[in-house]
């Protein structure tokens, strides 16, 4: 059993990873979601893995498996959840207002070549607005 | 228990809903209300400062749930300081916002405003792992509220890239808090710290992988080389109130840095951070300043100032010793005030240079208040350079002076003393760009000026705002004696590990160096 939630969390991991290196919102969504389920798994498995034990002490029982990771799990999800709704809404706007899903912001944050310039460009959004 | 402890979270708290969702509509009353609910939070962050100041650290437990099972807040020394500094820049920016019509230009600002602030002071209250993960969700997801406000094709870019970040960022956090949680079973600051020791040898491994994720997570926050590169795209594209509220979110990492290796590693473990953080943050100062030399727009000037700030900051932590945790935090309280300081000021002369905006370019004169704001500009400047008489020269000759003793005294001394040159030649070359060359320039002044004051009908508020983070670092500079005072005591209160355990688990709490 270990072996296999240990090779599940790396798999999705590494695969997460993979996805976060992309240079598109789509796949770097996907790779968020990815890791925050490896994530879920692997603080799941921080109580130790335990089956058919109850997860509070009681008289009668040999052991107990323990409350707080599946506590820290549900938190976790819950946050990551929001977390992922938030970027997908955003993503989408970003896409619609820019015209682009490139994660990159060369040409949002390169500042223009000729600094004698003094044409009146377009005045920076973050400025001037 | 001292129930006041919990105020600087649940004042802000119940202040955001309330205006959400019943001052949706009425522009005035959100103002009114954020402002009374920032200045009650800087009252209570007083009145906590001035009670940790004279007392060992208190102990408030949620829910009245004992120590390491509930979640606990802690204020001592260390923490009543930073809800000061919060609290302090709160109120600046709030008046900055309201003044500069900021907060008309999108909706829900000041709720997220006040989530921010929660967030923040939670980070900085809470005495639990998982807990500070949490505030730093809470902080974070107001701060991609606040720093998309206004809209714009650049600005939703910039922050996806922050968001993406900083989602990286909370899951390499949960993989820290899952390992130091699977090797020591508690999440507790405190009774981490007592547990930390008795790990046996076959599970240090794991800690220390625990411990050094932990550092990255809080180097991302902090901007250190080399996760800095969401800084100066985030800051630059953010509105000038929020960059300036944005000033101590670095601060809450170069804050966790210092409590959780302190406390949580401390001891004999310091060296796990210190190895790695030396370098990083020497490499840091050198990246930050060399940016402020190569910038070709004001604010990203200032981002990269900020960044060589981070760098002095970290390098004083760095050392971990009383002398220059001391240092650090004299450093911290400066580099805040100064950094809002030149974030607002620059979102004032950005606002009076037409189309030239934030670009380092000869450009028209400033359509209005020309002269206040280049001297306002001055002194933030000089503040942050290190230049005597302000408090970045006091900071810095503090951080030099607790280096001495250090292994690496050579490096650090070299390294700081050549980037101040530079950061003094950066900022000298865009303050001559933009006030002294422009100051001949002729150009269609009547247009820009009315333009101008459309943009900015009260102009009294906002430069009084940022006026009041320079009064703030002269204070500092006049009150540097009781304030080191004070900073002495809390730095023998991080090194002095017992108290702080002691007040959370009680007074039969395992002994701890």
């Amino acid at each position: 059993m270990e072996f296999l939630v240990a090779s599940g969390v790396g798999a999705m991991t590494a695969a997460g990873v993979y996805l976060l290196l992309r240079g598109r919102t789509f796949p770097v969504i996907i790779g968020l979601a990815l890791l925050s389920y490896a994530i879920n798994v692997f603080l799941f498995a921080t109580g130790r893995l335990v089956i058919n034990r109850p997860p509070v002490i009681a008289a009668d029982a040999a052991g107990y498996t323990d409350p707080l990771p599946q506590a820290l799990v549900l938190t976790a999800i819950v946050i990551s959840f929001g977390m992922t709704a938030l970027i997908v809404v955003l993503a989408l706007r970003a896409y619609l207002e820019a015209g682009s899903d490139a994660v990159d912001t060369e040409e949002a944050t390169v500042e223009p070549a000729a600094s004698h310039d003094t044409r009146p460009g377009l005045p920076r959004d973050g400025d001037a607005a | 228990m001292n129930h006041w402890i919990a105020v600087p979270i649940v004042l802000p708290a119940m202040m955001a809903p309330l205006i959400v969702l019943a001052m949706r509509h009425d522009l005035l009353m959100q103002r009114v209300f954020s402002a009374a609910a920032s200045f009650a939070l800087l009252a209570v962050a007083v009145a906590l400062t001035l009670r940790a100041a004279g007392a060992p650290p208190e102990l408030y437990q949620l829910g009245n749930w004992q120590a390491p099972f509930g979640i606990v807040l802690v204020l001592d020394r260390l923490s009543a300081l930073m809800l000061l500094l919060t609290s302090l820049l709160a109120v600046a920016v709030t008046l900055y916002a309201i003044g500069s019509g900021w907060d008309k230009r999108g909706r829900h600002f000041h709720a997220l405003f006040q989530f921010q602030l929660m967030g923040i002071n939670g980070a900085f209250l809470t005495g639990d792992v998982f807990n500070l993960f949490v505030f730093f969700e809470v902080l974070l997801i107001a701060s991609y509220g606040l720093m998309l406000h206004g809209g714009g094709a650049a600005r939703l870019k910039a922050g996806v890239q922050y968001v993406v970040i900083n989602l990286a960022g909370s899951t390499l956090f949960l993989i820290a808090v899952g390992t130091i949680y699977a090797v020591t079973g508690t999440l507790n600051m405190a009774d981490l710290a007592v547990k930390v020791p008795l790990v046996p040898a076959g599970d240090q491994a794991l800690l220390r992988v625990g411990a050094l994720l932990l550092l990255v997570v809080f180097a991302v926050k902090a901007a250190l080389v080399p996760i800095h590169f969401w800084l100066p795209g985030t800051y630059a594209n953010a509105p000038a109130p929020v960059a300036a509220l944005f000033a101590i979110m670095t601060k809450v990492g170069a804050y966790s840095i210092i409590r959780v290796f302190t406390l949580v590693f401390g001891g004999e473990d310091a060296w796990l951070a210190a190895d790695w953080l030396l370098p990083a943050a020497l490499v840091t100062l050198v990246v930050g300043n060399l940016g402020i030399l190569g910038a070709t727009a004001l604010t990203r000037l200032i981002c990269f100032s900020v960044i060589g700030s981070m760098g002095t900051l970290l390098t004083a932590v760095a050392l971990f010793t009383p002398a220059a945790t001391v240092a650090a935090l004299f450093y911290l309280i400066h580099s805040t005030f100064a950094g809002a300081a030149l974030f607002l000021v620059n979102g004032l002369i950005v606002e009076r240079r037409g189309s030239a905006g934030d670009r380092l370019v000869t450009a028209p004169r400033l359509a209005a208040n020309g002269g206040l704001l280049a001297a306002l500009f001055f002194l933030a400047a000089i503040g942050m350079a290190g230049m005597p008489p302000l408090t970045g020269f006091l900071g810095k000759l503090m951080v030099l002076d607790s280096a001495r003793d250090s292994a690496s005294m050579i490096t650090i001394w070299t390294v700081i003393l050549i980037t101040s040159l530079i950061s003094i030649v950066g900022f000298a070359r865009a303050g001559s760009l933009i006030f002294w060359k422009s100051a001949g320039v002729p150009g269609p002044a009547g247009t820009a000026a009315t333009e101008a004051r459309h943009a900015a009908p009260h102009s009294g508020l906002p430069i009084a705002a940022a006026g009041a983070m320079l009064a703030a670092m002269v204070a500092l500079t006049v009150f540097a004696g009781p304030v080191t005072g004070y900073l002495e005591a809390t730095a023998d209160g991080l090194y002095d590990r017992g108290a702080y355990i002691r007040a959370v688990l009680g007074a039969d709490a395992g002994i701890v160096r």
